[in-house]
């Protein structure tokens, strides 16, 4: 799997795809493989300000639970119900399962490339 | 990988609810080597038997197997195990991995106490262990031996050769499939594991790992010692009265199961199925009425049932199928119901 170059990405396996002053979130495929087949997914509700860092969510799969960190500061504008129905999806699609869209405020300066998220995950 | 017992194993190959749908609809091939081997023989083989099990010993003929109890005094588990009859002075106790030292000492010290003719052997390395499971199992199998595999039963074993193999077949499992395991000289191991991936090619059979054995045994409500069971809990607690011999002579702890039998004990495993979007996992504290009461043992989404399934430590008064209760998911309360085990039954 190659890691699209228009995404950012976290150390802890989110991946942001950053348009202006907004922005949409994910987990990346290395997180999907580590989890193995994904169950449920828990996201906030709509509203919430995050810090950088934050626990907006949980993801569950068959055989662990992980916790969602937000990637940036911001406020969440929107949130993927859809995807909290089908959350197998998140396996399928990794990058293309985006979980919330937020109003960035800061904290993007620290992001990863795709070429150093490869390196990360090698 | 991760490390179990002290063994490096897998716990996936093409992912857990792959696999598990593998072993639930064709076949699925398990390396389980690490089960433990300890062996009691000498001419008061069958006395010593029956003062460590909890089950009845002397009622399996040769070439039988039975699930049973390693007990304590105090009626709790040392270890679940099978035991298999190899000769009337001769049986061969199959012991959780992670237990094997700890089995091997206490079986050696009891049988001692027992007295007469009887020596325990830790023999764990002298066999690997391969588990064939699923509906296509018997025929993948029967087509690498000249034992008639239709011959074995359930819970039943036949010495032979598989690929060329000198090996014991048991049509035992911890899958709730139809299936057999094979115990193979380790030397011989791999040649065997991969002669039957080769011949269930065809059938769609794939390597299965640890993950996959976990749902699969959660489905068919198979305990699993560390988890549903372990010293603390009795045998009458962990809802397994069926592998006491009641009518036996005492053994190690019988007079505990049969008080708990006769008057009740303060707690039963039962299972239970999510009635929310969440699963109830190993540890997570029971709540009934809103007060404390209780202990999730296991508990996954099943890949086949897909369902949220577990067992729990509840008051022996609520496991009645439909009781409801509440199950404290990392802080979040959600509601579980009790429903009768297995959660899954294979057809016949």
């Amino acid at each position: 799997m190659t890691y699209p170059a228009d995404l950012k990405y976290t150390s802890d396996h989110e991946w942001i795809q950053i348009d202006g002053a907004t922005a949409r979130v994910g987990i990346t495929d290395y997180a999907q493989k580590q989890l193995g087949d994904v169950v449920y997914l828990e996201l906030p509700q709509v509203g919430r300000t995050l810090k950088k860092g934050e626990v907006f969510g949980t993801i569950e799969s068959v055989k662990a639970v992980s916790e969602l960190y937000s990637p940036v500061d911001g406020e969440i504008t929107e949130v993927h119900s859809a995807l909290v129905q089908n959350p197998e999806t998140v396996n399928k699609d990794p990058h293309g399962s985006w979980m919330i869209a937020m109003k960035v405020t800061g904290g993007q300066d620290a992001l990863l490339d795709s070429a150093a998220y490869t390196e990360l995950t090698k | 990988m991760v490390e179990f017992g002290g063994w490096d194993m897998p716990v996936e190959y093409s992912g857990i609810a792959d696999e598990h749908m593998a072993v639930r609809t064709r076949a699925g091939l398990f390396d389980v080597s690490h089960m433990g081997e300890i062996e009691i023989a000498g001419a008061d083989a069958l006395k010593a038997v029956q003062h460590i099990t909890s089950n009845d010993a002397s009622r399996l003929a040769l070439n039988q197997i039975q699930y049973s109890a390693l007990t304590t005094p105090q009626g709790t588990f040392v270890d679940d195990v099978l035991t298999y009859k190899l000769a009337d002075d001769h049986f061969m106790l199959v012991v959780n991995a992670s237990n094997i030292v700890k089995d091997f000492h206490w079986i050696a010290e009891h049988v001692k106490e027992v007295g007469g003719d009887a020596a325990a052997v830790n023999t764990s390395s002298r066999y690997a262990l391969l588990a064939l499971q699923g509906p296509a199992a018997r025929d993948i199998l029967q087509s690498l031996t000249g034992v008639d595999l239709s011959g074995i039963k359930y819970y039943w074993f036949a010495t032979g050769e598989v690929a060329g193999v000198r090996v014991t077949i048991s049509r035992t499992g911890y899958t709730g499939e139809d299936g057999f395991e094979v115990f193979v000289p380790p030397n011989a191991a791999e040649r065997v594991w991969d002669a039957i991936l080769q011949a269930g090619k065809g059938a769609g059979l794939v390597p299965a790992g640890l993950g996959a054995r976990d749902t699969l045994r959660l489905e068919a409500a198979m305990r699993l010692y560390g988890n549903d069971m372990d010293e603390t809990t009795t045998v009458v607690e962990a809802d397994l009265g069926w592998i006491v011999g009641w009518k036996k002579d005492e053994f190690l702890g019988s007079d505990v199961l049969k008080r708990q039998k006769a008057e009740g004990a303060p707690r039963k495993l039962a299972g239970f199925e999510m009635l929310e979007r969440a699963i109830g996992r190993h540890g997570y504290d029971v709540y009934v009425d809103g007060a404390r009461a209780g202990l999730v043992t296991s508990g996954t989404q099943t890949p086949f049932l897909k369902k949220a399934i577990g067992m729990a430590y509840l008051p022996p008064d609520r496991t009645a199928p439909g009781t409801e209760f509440e199950i404290d998911i990392r802080g979040r309360r959600a509601r579980a119901a009790v429903v009768p085990m297995p959660f899954y039954k294979r057809q016949k």
